[in-house]
């Protein structure tokens, strides 16, 4: 049945509390647990991120609301400790990086299916294939420096080949600026669906250029710079979807219910039932915080919230493979380009547009993303699962 | 802690879920032609930076005025004193992160039992040997005039080399037949580092301290004998009732 957020008042604030022992749990298993329980956790640390950043920005400009924000904010940067602390420390940063692509291919495939608005969609088609792509090039440098499998990561829900390359990507700001949805008109899914992906891009750049000092080896370091550069991109590309005529509180508003439609889609397909929990808790805990920012809403503004938000919100993301959408969309858009706010064929772009000469200069030394994936083609076990070098014939050639 | 290894749901292996594997290795297949492990251009992006790296750091000059009187003098004999000085920060360091390696073991052996026949008492004997080995080399570092709490390059390296087996022996999810893996690596390490330790003190000319650095090795040897027992005796017991880790 599905979520009546107006009749459901979910936690009130003040009730939303934690403690240092329940926000640091016993962090999900690497190896057992489900693929989809890791997205689902790195889909809702990048809203949480973003619900707490979004509230410092509207802080700075927004005098009123001030006390208002600080108390919700507190409440969100704990629910993203506890979540984001379900990860577990077994995976070195480039297998979450794994984790983190597979989640951008996985959801942005789901809600490109299902955005009723087809600008939208395309947008969302648009930036998977990158992402599908950053996949294969993170895959080969996990192989080729660590020596693992991202498959192991991935667990067969996820093809690891290339996308729209990463070489490519590059592109003029103003070729990454798209023409956002129209608040009066766009359904409430098309707004959350935004939101969803701006935050999670959002996320995943941050993480990049937090981790990418990380490495030792300077192609890792020049991969993590270039692809951080991308989520950049993706970030400008998702946020200016968003509409800019939207009141504070209206987007605010949004954001509440935003993190309330996909805390109850983690709910309901969450296979681990310890983590189901936390979800269940949180979907309370966002009503709550939604109808504390409704209050705020009718208060300042003097406007009605169903206004905005749906009676009971859509049909939660599905979270699985969406294997053949991705290879649909790569037969049939990898040669997209963008110019402005619309999407081209390559044979348009033309050498001297802004994006093709941007794109030459930033590679003019070379193209880490290139380098790191020539040749690679991932195979179960890593490239050097290769069984025609056995160790007898190794052991016959030494024999003198 | 659970301590029963046993058969269960990995999910990892390409084997957990065929129809699935199976498409994703034909679309490997099919989208990209076998090139075959091709790191040349990756090689020279690296090469690149390898030729105009800077080292990781250096070593200080000593702080006290005997300290640098010494070194003009093994300079004038030929020797770098920089490196025995850069050799004794390394082995400080790792007495003092073994000292805490030790430290997370007895967490984990305090809260949850450890397989029979693993001593908690010889634990926290090793702990306090490891902890005054950091004293020996403190003191030898000082005689030498020079500062035992400067972090050196091959102190730095080892703190890096470390980092893997803290996560291993700090999470609560690893046995104690785990923990012991970790052990064994830096008890391997250890034993091999007083060994050069030793030979490069006589050579510098510091056969006091060899002599001292020698009693140190005796007791890393012991260490390593009761650790490699330990491994044995839990794997065994693992491997033969399926339980006991």
């Amino acid at each position: 049945m599905a979520l009546d957020i107006f009749a459901e008042r979910g936690v009130p604030l003040d009730r939303q509390v934690f403690t240092w022992r329940d926000m640091v749990r016993t962090p999900v298993s690497k190896l057992d647990d489900d693929a989809f329980t890791r997205v689902r956790i790195i889909l809702m640390n990048g809203l949480e991120t973003f619900a707490v950043r979004f509230g410092h920005g509207l802080n700075w400009v927004n005098g009123d609301l001030r006390v208002p924000l600080a108390k919700m904010r507190r409440i969100e940067k704990h629910q993203q400790t506890l979540v984001n602390w379900l990860l577990p420390p077994d995976m070195s940063p480039l297998e979450t990086t794994i984790a983190y692509e597979q989640t951008a291919i996985e959801v942005t495939a789901d809600l490109a299916q299902r955005e009723p608005d087809a600008y939208l969609a395309q947008t969302y088609r648009f930036g998977l294939l990158e992402d599908f792509d950053h996949l294969y090039r993170f895959s080969a440098l996990l192989d080729r420096l660590e020596g693992k499998d991202a498959n192991n990561i991935l667990q067969s829900y996820t093809d690891v080949r290339p996308g729209r390359p990463t070489i490519v990507e590059h592109r003029a700001p103003e070729d990454d600026v798209r023409v956002h949805y129209d608040r009066a008109t766009a359904e409430p899914l098309t707004k959350m669906n935004a939101m969803t992906l701006t935050a999670s891009e959002l996320q995943t750049e941050d993480y990049y250029m937090n981790i990418g000092p990380l490495f030792a080896d300077p192609l890792a370091r020049q991969l993590y710079a270039e692809i951080s550069s991308i989520e950049e991109q993706h970030v400008t590309q998702y946020g200016s979807l968003l509409d800019p005529r939207e009141s504070h509180l209206e987007k605010w508003m949004l954001l509440q219910a935003t993190e309330v439609y996909n805390y109850y889609g983690c709910a309901q397909s969450e296979s681990n039932p310890r983590v189901r929990e936390i979800w269940n808790r949180f979907v309370d805990y966002e009503l709550g915080q939604l109808h504390a920012t409704m209050e705020l809403f009718k208060s300042f503004e003097g406007r009605d919230p169903e206004e905005v938000l749906p009676i009971s919100i859509p049909e939660p993301i599905d979270f699985r493979s969406h294997r053949e959408l991705v290879r649909e969309t790569l037969v049939r858009e990898v040669d997209l380009r963008a110019r402005g706010t619309t999407y081209i064929d390559k044979s348009l772009e033309g050498p001297d547009s802004p994006s093709a000469r941007y794109r030459a200069q930033l590679n003019a030394d070379g193209s880490p993303s290139e380098r790191v994936a020539k040749g690679y083609r991932w195979r179960p076990g890593t490239e050097l699962a290769d069984n025609t070098i056995g160790y007898a014939s190794l052991r016959e050639a030494r024999t003198p | 802690m659970k301590t029963v290894m046993g058969m269960g749901r990995n999910r990892t292996g390409i084997g957990t879920s065929p129809i699935d594997a199976k498409k994703t290795i034909e679309a490997a297949e099919e989208a990209v032609p076998l090139g075959y492990g091709d790191r040349v251009e990756g090689a020279a992006v690296r090469a690149d930076y390898v030729r105009e790296a800077e080292p990781l750091g250096s070593v200080p000059p000593p702080t006290s005025l005997k300290g640098a009187a010494k070194s003009a003098a093994e300079m004038l004999t030929g020797k770098n004193p920089a490196v025995f000085i850069d050799k004794l920060g390394e082995r400080l360091a790792f007495e003092r992160t073994g000292t805490r390696l030790y430290d997370a073991l007895l967490t984990k052996m305090e809260a949850a039992p450890g397989p029979e026949g693993i001593s908690i008492e010889e634990v926290r004997r090793i702990h306090d040997e490891e902890r005054a080995h950091m004293d020996l080399v403190w003191n030898a570092i000082e005689k030498l005039g020079a500062d035992p709490t400067v972090q050196t390059p091959s102190a730095d390296i080892d703190g890096v080399a470390a980092t893997g087996l803290l996560q291993i022996l700090t999470d609560p999810r690893t046995s104690i037949t785990q923990s012991l893996h970790a052990i064994h690596i830096a008890e391997l390490a250890d034993n091999d580092g007083w060994v050069m330790l030793i030979e490069l003190a006589e050579q510098m000319g510091h056969s006091d301290l060899a002599a001292s650095f020698s009693a140190a090795l005796r007791d890393e040897q012991q260490h390593l004998a009761l650790v490699r027992r330990w491994m044995t005796m839990s794997t065994e017991s693992l491997a033969s009732l399926g339980a006991g880790a």
